[in-house]
C-alpha cells in the first residue's frame, strides 16, 4: 500500500491537477498534430509518418478478442489516467487535502484507508493500537465521512475507494453523506475495490467467510447497477496477488478466475450478465520482466474477452473488454541503492503502457524503506510524464503486436493461466480452492523459489545480491502520524456512540442483522439506514459477525 | 529454574521446558516423579486427514471445555514433516482465541528426532499436563497413517473427524480407522454431500461386530459452532460408558502399556543400532547375520 | 547444537496481513534446520509472547509492515519481561526506518532486518543468538 507525506502530496496534488488540466484540453480522435507539447505525435522525432496500427486487420486493436487493446486509436484517443493514490491522518486532515487537490483542477479523489477502517475495527478498538491514521484515513462511522467530504460538491467528483472488507459499509456511508446534502445516490460517480477474493488469496483483509462475503458484494453490484449508474462496481485486483509473490501467470489466472468467480455469482442470482459486467474493471501488477508483463496484459484482455462472450454468453462488446488499472510491483523495489528503484519503475510503467492500461499508479523510490519524500513523489510522476510525451511509445497501439516472442509469451501466458482454471474447477470453484488452501500454497512456493533464486544468485539483483556498494543510508523525512491522532480519533467515535439515538441506532443493527439472515434481501439498503443512525463501523461488523462468523485462515505454510 | 519446585508452583513455563525435555527424550525423571499425579484429566484424540477442519474443531472443543469451566491442555502433532530436521508448524493458528486465555494450554509438536517414537514424546506431553492438572488434554494429529492410530491409543476416547466431498475421506474409512473411532465427526455438514458420507459411514459400521461401546456419529459445522455441543455431548457419554462399564481402566492400561511398549522399543533399537554398528564386515547371508546380531544382544 | 532443534515463533502483528516475508524466512528457518511455529496473523502482543511460552521458544520473529512498530515491538519486550521470559531472543523485520530500529535496539529488540536482507544472515543471526540461549537454559 503506498502512502504519501504530507509535502509530497501537496506536490503531487499539483502535478495531478496539470495532469488532468493537460488531458481537458486534448481534443478527442487523432490528437497527433496538436497533442500537448509535441505536435509530432502521428510521426516519429525524426519526421517518420507513423499509422495508428501496424499489422493485419484481423485481430487489430478495438475488436474481439481484443489481444492488441480495447480501442482502436489506443493512446491517441485517450491517454492512460496518471492515478497517485494517498490519504492519511483524520477525516478532517484529509479533508483539507481534498479540498487543495479540488482547488488546483482535479476531478477525482482518491481515498486510503487506515488498518483499523480496512479491517473493521473503530479507532478505540484494541486491535487498532499503534494503527490508527498510519496507513490512511480513519473512518468510523457516517460522522467521519461527512467531515472527509465536507464542502466537497460529490455529485460533481469522482471517487476512488480502496476498501474490500467493509466496501459494503463505506459505499453506505458514501450514499449517506452525499444525500445528507441533498445528492442523489444516482448522480455519484466513481470506483470501490470491493474484491474481498483476492483478500483470501493475498492480501489479508478480510471480515467474513467467503461465501457471506460473496453475497454482499452481489447485493452491492445489484444495488449499484439498479440504483448508481455512474459507479464501477469492483476493481478486481491481482497486484496483492503478485506483491504476495505469485508468478505472472499465477496473478493472470487467479485474478480472471475471481472475476469470473463474481460474474457467477451475479448471474446465480439472477442479473443479467449485460447488465452489470461493462462496469466490471481490473487492477493488475506491473514487475520487472519486461515482455512477460506485456504478454500478461494482452493475454488478460483476450483471455477475458472469449469467457464472457463464449462462456457467460455476453451479447454487448462492452462486457468484453477488459479495462484495467496497473501499479508498478512494490515488491521489486530494494531497500538497497534506492535510486535504482527510479529505473525499475520506468522500465515497469513502460511495460504497462505497451500492454495498453487504462490507468497508472507509478511507486516511489524510497516507498520500501519508509513513506517517501516530495523528491521521490514528483520523480515518480515524471516518470509517467517523460513514458506519455517524450518516448513517443503512445503513437502506435500495441507496437509489439505481431513480434513473434511477444506473441508466443501471450500464448504460453494464457496456457498457464487456462491449466490453471482447470485446476481450480477441480476444486469445485474459487471458494473451494481457497478453503483448501490451493491458492495460498501454489504463492507461496512461488515466492520462496524467488527468493531462492536470489540466494543462490540464480538472478542478480541489482544492489541486493550483485553490484553491491556499501553507502551510508541517507536521512529520509517522514510523516510522523502521533499517538494523539490516534487518542483525538478514539475520543470522537467514543464521542458519536455517546451523542446518537441510541434506540434508533439498536433498531437499524437489528433490522440489518435480520436482512442478513434473508438471503432474499438486498443488504445496502440496511446498511445506509445504519450508518444514518451513526453505527460505527466496528458495531456493523460485530452485528453482521454475530449471524456471519468471521473468517480465520487455515494455515498454509 | 529448578524444574520440578516451578512445575509445582503452576508455572507454564516450566511445563514447557518440560514437554521440551521429553521431546528431547530426557523427561523420565520429571515423569517419573510426577506420575503419582496423572490420571485426572480427560484424554481425547482428535485425527483425521487434512483439510476436514480438525483445527478448527479442536478450537470450537476448546471453547465448549472453557465455557463448561474446564482448563485444557492442546498437543498439536503435525507427523508431516519430511526434511532435514526442520519443521513448520501451523496448527496454533486456528486456536489464536484461547492464546491469552491462562487456562488453555497449546503445545505444537513435529514428529522428527523424538527418541522412543513420536508417539512416546506425545504420550510424555500428555502426562505432564495431567500432571500440571488440566480438565481435559486435546491430542490433535493431522493425517491418516500408523502414527495417528499410535496416537490415538493415547487416548481414552478417539474422535475421527471426515469431510463430505473427498476421496480422503473415504479412503481414510477404508484404512482401518473404523475400529480406532468412539465417535465419528462429519464436519461441514451443510456440505451438499454430507448425508452420503453418513450413509457410507453407516454402512460401514454395519459390517463390523460391535461388542459394548458402538461408535457415535455426530454432524458439526465447527466454523459456525454448529454441532460442537452434541460432540461434547457424545464424548461425555464415552467417558460415563468408560466409567461405569470399568471400561476406563482398560484403556489406562492400554495406553500405559502402549508407551512402556515404545519406550522400551526406542531403547531396543538404540542398543540394536549400536550392535549392528559393531558387526564385524564378514559375508554372513542376512538370516544369519540377524540370529547373530540378536543373540549378541540377548547375551549383553 | 542441542539434542533437539531450535524452537522459534514466527508472528505477524497488528492488522497488516502481508505475510511473504514472514511465510518465507518461517521457511527458510525449517530448512536451515528449525522448529518453527507461524502464530498466523493479527495476533496481538499478548498472543505472541504466550505462544513463545508454551511452545517453549527460544525465539521470536516479528514482522511488521503497517508501521505499527513503534507502538507493537515494545510491548512484545514488555511483555517478554512481565513474563520473566526476556532471555526468549527476540527480533524482528519490516519496513523499518534505520533511526526506528535503533530505537527499537536500544529497547530490548536483538535484532531489526529490513527488505533485501539475506535469508543466509537471518539463519546466521538465528543460530548464533538463539544456540548462546539454548547453551544457557539447556
Amino acid at each position: 500500500m503506498a502512502s504519501k507525506g504530507s509535502a509530497a502530496m501537496l506536490r503531487q496534488a499539483q502535478h495531478e491537477a496539470q495532469d488532468e488540466l493537460e488531458t481537458m484540453k486534448r481534443p478527442t480522435g487523432r490528437w497527433g498534430r496538436n497533442g500537448p507539447g509535441s505536435g509530432a505525435l502521428d510521426r516519429t522525432i525524426s519526421d517518420v509518418p507513423l499509422q495508428v496500427v501496424y499489422g493485419p486487420e484481423d485481430g487489430s486493436p478495438g475488436r474481439y478478442p481484443y489481444t492488441r487493446g480495447i480501442h482502436p486509436n489506443g493512446y491517441r484517443d485517450r491517454l492512460w489516467t496518471m492515478r497517485q493514490f494517498a490519504g492519511f491522518g483524520t477525516a478532517s486532515q484529509t479533508n483539507e487535502r481534498y479540498h487543495f487537490l479540488l482547488e488546483h483542477g482535479q476531478h477525482g479523489l482518491s481515498v486510503a484507508f487506515d488498518m483499523p477502517t480496512l479491517m473493521g475495527y473503530d479507532s478505540d478498538a484494541p486491535q487498532a493500537r499503534g494503527e490508527v491514521g498510519k496507513c490512511g484515513v480513519a473512518i468510523d462511522s457516517l460522522a467521519d465521512m461527512e467531515i472527509l467530504f465536507d464542502g466537497i460538491d460529490m455529485g460533481e467528483i469522482t471517487t476512488s475507494m480502496t476498501i474490500n472488507g467493509p466496501a459494503c459499509i463505506a459505499l453506505a456511508q458514501y450514499v449517506a453523506a452525499a444525500e445528507k446534502k441533498g445528492i442523489p445516490r444516482a448522480k455519484l460517480g466513481g470506483t470501490i475495490q470491493a474484491d474481498i477474493l483476492k483478500e483470501y488469496i493475498a492480501q489479508k483483509e478480510w471480515i467474513f467467510p467467503p461465501r457471506p462475503h460473496m453475497r454482499i458484494i452481489v447485493d452491492m453490484i445489484a444495488f449499484c447497477t439498479r440504483e448508481m449508474p455512474k459507479w464501477n462496481t469492483i476493481s478486481i485486483s491481482g497486484y496483492h496477488i503478485r506483491e504476495a509473490g505469485s508468478t505472472a501467470a499465477q496473478e493472470l489466472a487467479f485474478t480472471l478466475a475471481d472475476g469470473f468467480a463474481y460474474v457467477e455469482a451475479c448471474t446465480a442470482a439472477g442479473m443479467d450478465v449485460d447488465e452489470f459486467a461493462p462496469r466490471l474493471s481490473f487492477f493488475f501488477n506491473s514487475h520487472i520482466d519486461f515482455f512477460e508483463e506485456i504478454a500478461k496484459f494482452r493475454a488478460a484482455r483476450r483471455i477475458y474477452a472469449r469467457h464472457m462472450r463464449e462462456k457467460y454468453g455476453a451479447r454487448n462488446p462492452r462486457s468484453w473488454q477488459l479495462r484495467f488499472h496497473t501499479q508498478t510491483a512494490g515488491c521489486s523495489a530494494t531497500a538497497q541503492q534506492p535510486e535504482n528503484n527510479i529505473v525499475r519503475v520506468a522500465y515497469e510503467a513502460m511495460a504497462a503502457v505497451l500492454g495498453g492500461t487504462q490507468s497508472l499508479h507509478t511507486n516511489s523510490m524510497d516507498e520500501v524503506l519508509a513513506l517517501p519524500t516530495e523528491k521521490s513523489v514528483e520523480i515518480a510522476l515524471r516518470t509517467q510524464q517523460v513514458l506519455a510525451y517524450e518516448t513517443n511509445v503512445t503513437n502506435v497501439v500495441d507496437p509489439l503486436g505481431g513480434a513473434y516472442f511477444v506473441e508466443a509469451l501471450t500464448d504460453e501466458m494464457e496456457r498457464q493461466a487456462e491449466s490453471y482454471f482447470a485446476q481450480i474447477a477441480e476444486y469445485g470453484g474459487v471458494i473451494e480452492a481457497i478453503e483448501a488452501g490451493f491458492f495460498q500454497r501454489e504463492i507461496a512456493e512461488a515466492s520462496y523459489r524467488y527468493q531462492r533464486s536470489i540466494e543462490t544468485r540464480d538472478r542478480i539483483v541489482v544492489g541486493v545480491n550483485g553490484f553491491v556498494h556499501d553507502v551510508d543510508e541517507e536521512a529520509i523525512d517522514l510523516l510522523k502520524i502521533t499517538e494523539a491522532t490516534e487518542r483525538a480519533q478514539a475520543r470522537a467515535v467514543q464521542d458519536v456512540r455517546a451523542n446518537r439515538d441510541a434506540a434508533a441506532a439498536a433498531r437499524a443493527l437489528e433490522g440489518l442483522q435480520a436482512a442478513c439472515r434473508d438471503p432474499k434481501e438486498n443488504l445496502m439498503p440496511h446498511l445506509i439506514d445504519c450508518v444514518n443512525a451513526y453505527c460505527t463501523e466496528g458495531e456493523i461488523v460485530d452485528a453482521m459477525a454475530k449471524v456471519y462468523g468471521r473468517y480465520t485462515e487455515r494455515a498454509v505454510l | 529454574m529448578d524444574l520440578l519446585r516451578e512445575f509445582e508452583r503452576q508455572n507454564p513455563r516450566a511445563l514447557a521446558r518440560a514437554i521440551s525435555l521429553a521431546e528431547a527424550g530426557r523427561g523420565a525423571d520429571l515423569v517419573r516423579a510426577l506420575y503419582p499425579r496423572t490420571g485426572r484429566a480427560v484424554t481425547v484424540g482428535l485425527t483425521g486427514p487434512p483439510g476436514v477442519g480438525k483445527s478448527t474443531l479442536a478450537s470450537a472443543l476448546v471453547r465448549e471445555a472453557r465455557a463448561r469451566g474446564k482448563s485444557v491442555g492442546v498437543v498439536s502433532v503435525d507427523p508431516s514433516s519430511p526434511f532435514s530436521r526442520g519443521a513448520l508448524l501451523g496448527d496454533r493458528i486456528r486456536l489464536a482465541e484461547h492464546f491469552t486465555d491462562e487456562s488453555v494450554f497449546i503445545r505444537s509438536m513435529a514428529s522428527r528426532g523424538h527418541l522412543g517414537g513420536l508417539a512416546g514424546a506425545t504420550a510424555d506431553a500428555v502426562l505432564l499436563m495431567d500432571a500440571f492438572g488440566y480438565d481435559l488434554v486435546l491430542i490433535e494429529t493431522v493425517g491418516v497413517g500408523q502414527s495417528e492410530i499410535a496416537i490415538a491409543e493415547l487416548a481414552q476416547t478417539t474422535i475421527v473427524a471426515l469431510q463430505p466431498g473427498s476421496g480422503d475421506s473415504i479412503q481414510v474409512l477404508k484404512a482401518g480407522i473404523m475400529e480406532i473411532a468412539d465417535v465419528f465427526v462429519v464436519n461441514k455438514s451443510d456440505h451438499p454431500m454430507a448425508d452420503q458420507l453418513r450413509r457410507e459411514i453407516r454402512s460401514m459400521m454395519e459390517m463390523l461386530h460391535w461388542t459394548g461401546w458402538v461408535p457415535e456419529l455426530v454432524s458439526t459445522q465447527a466454523l459456525e459452532g454448529r454441532g460442537v455441543d452434541e460432540l461434547v455431548a457424545a464424548i461425555e457419554r464415552h467417558v460415563a460408558y468408560l466409567n461405569e462399564t470399568g471400561e476406563i481402566e482398560r484403556r489406562r492400561r492400554d495406553a500405559f502399556s502402549h508407551q512402556v511398549r515404545q519406550l522400551a522399543l526406542g531403547r531396543l533399537e538404540e542398543r540394536l543400532d549400536r550392535a549392528l554398528r559393531a558387526q564385524p564386515d564378514d559375508e554372513l547371508d542376512p538370516y544369519g547375520a540377524a540370529d547373530r546380531v540378536v543373540s549378541q544382544l540377548w547375551g549383553e | 547444537m542441542a539434542d533437539r532443534p531450535l524452537r522459534i515463533v514466527i508472528a505477524k502483528a497488528g492488522l497488516d496481513g502481508h505475510d511473504r516475508g514472514a511465510k518465507v524466512i518461517a521457511r527458510a528457518l525449517r530448512d536451515a534446520g528449525m522448529e518453527v511455529i507461524y502464530t498466523g496473523l493479527f495476533q496481538t502482543p499478548e498472543q505472541i509472547v504466550q505462544t513463545a511460552i508454551q511452545e517453549d521458544a527460544d525465539g521470536i520473529g516479528l514482522s511488521i509492515l503497517s508501521g505499527a512498530h513503534m507502538t507493537l515491538f515494545p510491548l512484545v519486550v514488555e511483555q517478554l519481561r512481565g513474563q520473566d521470559a526476556a532471555d526468549i531472543v527476540f527480533f524482528g523485520g519490516g519496513t523499518i526506518p534505520a533511526e526506528d530500529a535503533k530505537r527499537l535496539k536500544e529497547l530490548g529488540v536483538r535484532e531489526i532486518f529490513t527488505p533485501g536482507a539475506p535469508l543466509q544472515e537471518i539463519i546466521d543471526f538465528v543460530e548464533r543468538e538463539c544456540g548462546k540461549r539454548r547453551a544457557l537454559v539447556g
